[in-house]
């Protein structure tokens, strides 16, 4: 391995767990969404200042290529995020429906109200 | 004491049926004297709230389509708030005849959901094809589980007893299929008795049931997960309302 490519792998890091913290910090991610980004992230960094526990822990498993333990702990957390986010969908469509269907009996309510208002406040 | 019919509402979710929905509730008014209708809009981009209001019936607007599950749950909510026992579900499209509803009534006396078939005997309603496997396939498997012979589950004329709104006003299933299939797995499970009416269906005021090999197969492939997840998820109970407070 080169210099420049190691550099590139912490530059690389660093830049993800940067974006995440920062979208953080501006409220325009919430902590139960980005924990599966920072643990990617801190992963990722510490492969890249210390590329020698990545050989260690494909040895470890008996991953005989070290770089298939990579793509296959990427798609892992890539795939764990998308069911997440599939499940938050699936509450998120059960909640507006909730909210349609009371929007939908609320302005009832409000027509009948309106119209015994009308009926006893109407002049003689 | 108010008559049966004044205890039922009449649900029809209606979705886009500007054509036809003005007539079906003036033939529910004129066929069910003292009955009460609400037509839930489903989102129509059309004049189907105008239409059902010209004709008498109580509206009820979704802002946005949520499918007939999502209509009969407001339905069902609507009926406990303002005291309906009894909730009948009739397509807003003219091919269910309100004068079966009576029928559908007097058996739920005895029972807490009644479905209209459409095979058991009146009319002559056909399928043919992948469509009506998956018909045969639905009512064998339902038929177990309802602890009844029923033909014609996927029915949307069906009348709610007092235990049944109960229940579907809490439970009733949104997605798709779940208003048919669904339904009856969470009614039969909750220890609803349930009951089958043969009634005469009538061709559909607009547009025709769709014979297309392919779609029926994906019905099928739809229809029998739906079943297999109704029946993989846990049951609810039925709450009993306390007595006398």
């Amino acid at each position: 391995m080169t210099v420049t490519t190691y550099i590139f792998g912490v530059l690389s890091a660093l830049l993800t767990l940067g974006v995440v913290i920062e979208m953080l910090r501006r409220r325009r991610l919430r902590e139960r969404h980005a924990v599966w980004w920072l643990i990617a992230g801190t992963m990722a960094l510490v492969i890249g200042v210390f590329p020698s526990t990545l050989e260690w822990a494909a040895d470890l498993i008996g991953v005989e290529v070290p770089l298939n333990l990579v793509f296959f702990v990427s798609v892992a957390v890539l795939f764990l995020v998308c069911i997440q986010h599939s499940a938050e969908l699936t509450g998120l469509e059960s909640k507006t429906r909730i909210l349609a269907e009371n929007a939908a009996l609320q302005s009832l309510r409000i027509e009948a109200l309106e119209k015994r208002i009308a009926e006893t406040s109407a002049p003689e | 004491m108010p008559s049966l019919l004044e205890r039922t509402l009449i649900v029809m979710p209606a979705f886009n049926e500007e054509d036809a929905v003005r007539q079906v509730v003036l033939e529910v008014f004129a066929k069910l004297p003292g009955v009460s209708c609400l037509v839930v809009d489903d989102g129509s981009s059309d004049r189907t709230v105008e239409e059902a209001t010209a004709a008498g019936a109580v509206v009820a607007r979704l802002p946005f389509n949520l499918g007939v599950g999502g209509a009969m749950r407001v339905g069902f909510r609507y009926a406990i708030d303002h005291g309906f026992e009894n909730v009948v579900q009739v397509d807003s499209d003219g091919q269910h005849d309100p004068s079966n509803v009576v029928a559908l009534l007097e058996r739920l006396q005895t029972a807490d959901l009644v479905l209209g078939a459409r095979f058991a005997g009146e009319g002559d309603y056909t399928v043919r094809g992948p469509r009506r496997w998956a018909m045969v396939v639905l009512s064998t498997f339902l038929s177990s589980t309802a602890r009844t012979k029923l033909t014609d589950t996927t029915s949307g004329f069906r009348a709610s007893g007092p235990r049944a709104v109960r229940l579907f006003a809490e439970h009733y299933p949104a997605e798709y299929l779940g208003d048919t299939i669904e339904s009856l797995v969470i009614a039969a499970r909750a220890k609803c008795v349930i009951a089958q009416v043969p009634v005469s269906m009538r061709a559909r005021a607009g547009g025709k049931p769709s014979h297309d090999p392919f779609k029926a197969a994906a019905y099928l492939g739809r229809a029998t997960m739906a079943l297999f997840f109704a029946l993989m998820r846990p049951p609810v109970p039925l709450h009993e309302p306390e007595l006398e407070r």
